[in-house]
């Protein structure tokens, strides 16, 4: 796995896609790492960085799908090209991309870390469920997506044989996933201050216990009886 | 001479990150209590403007898998070791330094009197310090609470009972609300404060204290550049640790260091150490 590093990066440029916003950064030293791996990136003003999938991996880039919701990822999407951040990545660890059959699902801005996956592992069919229309949008980024919009949730419409479901999303969407796919992968999220195992501040019932997500996380794996368990 | 920088207990951990940890002049552990603990529920951070609240509630494995599984590697590191001892009384703390007691290679121990995230031993700082010297030879600091009434009070109330040093100060308890549903952001609702906000605090804890005993002090609160640790060292400081500032650059201790000893030549000093007690005199 690529080693974590901390640069200062400048910002290549930003996108809209309906609601949410690309933000590409030139990549720097940084390497890519794998799909379902995370970055902290800096939010100007503010205190603490803010942790991020990597959304695409374009040549010499670093691309982040943003939801911009907060005073973190407002500052972040509020950069403009030439803009320099501090990044630190690629953090945790990945998706499994060994699989026969994936099914890539997603909910929401949880699709994030989807386009780079699905480029990784050839363009496999995907499963995306989103509030509504505009934040659909965003399903242009992967590829071979079938969409379902609210009151329909992905989990309805999950066939009965989904093969090797890989997924980020919220976390009841994550949860449902869990109970109806054991051996499902599952990219959690949680509020991080470092990113790095220092704060503690991410932990998720993992194996029965409270485990930091960003050392044995984001990605983890369904157990039995809807349990999450570190993938190793 | 140059000023020790450390990390502040719970910022940083050694075995997560032990290129970080190799900078520092010593490690301080997370707290260690006499049972395992979770912590408390999430959410445990919440930022605000000018700093952050945790209440993660002393997460820890105890004091019996750290001596078996975490001490072993943190000594392999080969960076001084000082133990954050915790607990819910005197005696809790005692024990643990008793059991520390045989281990050469921890430094110091480092008594967690302040953490505002869990119940309060009932005994006062001073006793739990008398416990613990009764306890051990070991060089121990008491960590103390901003929020205490009278820090100097606090400091020659520990320096009696035999305390080596002070480490000033644990973070100052805060709340934040939810901005749409205007209820507490953390689960266990009020945290502890750290970051930016509290430098001027700990400076002036530093202060005070620095005033009233002629103990050793690791002050801690907000530094997130040379100008700030120099700082703390004029307000009485003779280690400096970091905190906060980590979480967002684990990097932060070697330019904090660089830049310690530039802004001490910018303010005509031979280097940082000869800063200290300038505020005082």
């Amino acid at each position: 796995m690529a080693a974590a590093r901390r640069e200062r990066l400048t910002v290549a440029g930003r996108e809209t896609v309906g609601p949410y916003t690309i933000v590409r950064l030139e990549r720097g030293g940084l390497d890519p790492g794998d799909p379902g791996q995370f970055f902290m990136v800096e939010a100007p003003g503010r205190v603490l960085p803010r942790p991020f999938s990597l959304c695409l991996a374009p040549p010499g880039e670093l691309a982040f799908l943003l939801d911009p919701i907060g005073p973190g990822t407002r500052a972040i999407c509020a950069l403009e090209r030439g803009d320099r951040v501090h990044v630190l990545g690629p953090l945790g660890n990945g998706y499994d991309l060994d699989v026969a059959q994936p099914l890539l699902v997603g909910g929401g801005i949880g699709i994030a870390p989807l386009p780079y996956l699905s480029e990784r592992l050839g363009r496999p069919p995907a499963l995306l469920g989103f509030r509504d229309a505009t934040f659909a949008e965003a399903a242009a980024l992967v590829p071979n997506a079938e969409v379902v919009l609210e009151p329909t949730y992905v989990t309805e419409v999950l066939p009965a044989e989904p093969g090797d479901v890989l997924a980020c999303g919220p976390e009841p969407m994550l949860e449902a996933v869990a109970r109806r796919v054991p051996g499902a992968q599952l990219a959690w999220e949680a509020p991080m201050a470092c990113g790095y195992g220092a704060c503690y501040g991410c932990v998720v019932e993992i194996d029965g216990h409270m485990r930091r997500l960003c050392v044995d996380g984001p990605v983890l794996r369904a157990g039995p009886a809807g349990a999450v368990e570190a993938m190793t | 001479m140059s000023v020790s920088i450390l990390n502040a207990s719970g910022c940083l951990d050694a075995l997560a990150a032990p290129h970080v940890a190799r900078t520092l002049d010593a490690f301080v552990t997370k707290t260690i209590t006499p049972e395992p603990r979770e912590g408390n529920p999430v959410p445990r951070i919440a930022e605000t403007e000018h700093g952050m609240l945790n209440s993660i509630g002393l997460q820890g494995p105890g004091i019996d898998a750290f001596c078996e599984h975490n001490l072993p590697a943190l000594l392999a590191l080969g960076v001084p070791i000082w133990v954050s001892v915790g607990g819910f009384s005197a005696s809790d703390y005692a024990s643990i330094c008793a059991r520390l007691e045989d281990h050469p290679a921890v430094e110091t121990l480092e008594l967690n009197l302040s953490c505002p995230n869990v119940e309060e031993a009932p005994e006062a700082a001073a006793e739990i310090v008398a416990a613990c010297r009764a306890a051990s030879r070991k060089r121990l600091f008491a960590k103390l609470s901003p929020a205490t009434p009278d820090i100097a009070e606090s400091a020659r109330a520990v320096a009696a009972a035999g305390a080596d040093g002070l480490s000033l100060v644990n973070t100052i308890r805060g709340l934040a609300l939810d901005p749409v549903t205007l209820r507490p952001t953390l689960a266990r609702r009020v945290g502890g404060y750290s970051g930016p906000a509290l430098r001027p605090i700990a400076l002036a804890c530093v202060y005070a204290a620095a005033s009233a005993v002629d103990l050793p002090i690791v002050g801690m609160g907000g530094i997130a550049s040379g100008e700030h640790a120099l700082a703390m060292v004029a307000a009485g400081a003779d280690v400096v640790a970091l905190g906060t500032v980590l979480f967002g650059d684990p990097s932060a201790l070697n330019r904090i260091r660089v830049e310690l000893e530039a802004s001490a030549r910018a303010c005509g000093l031979e280097n940082a150490a000869a800063a200290h007690d300038v505020a005082l005199s």
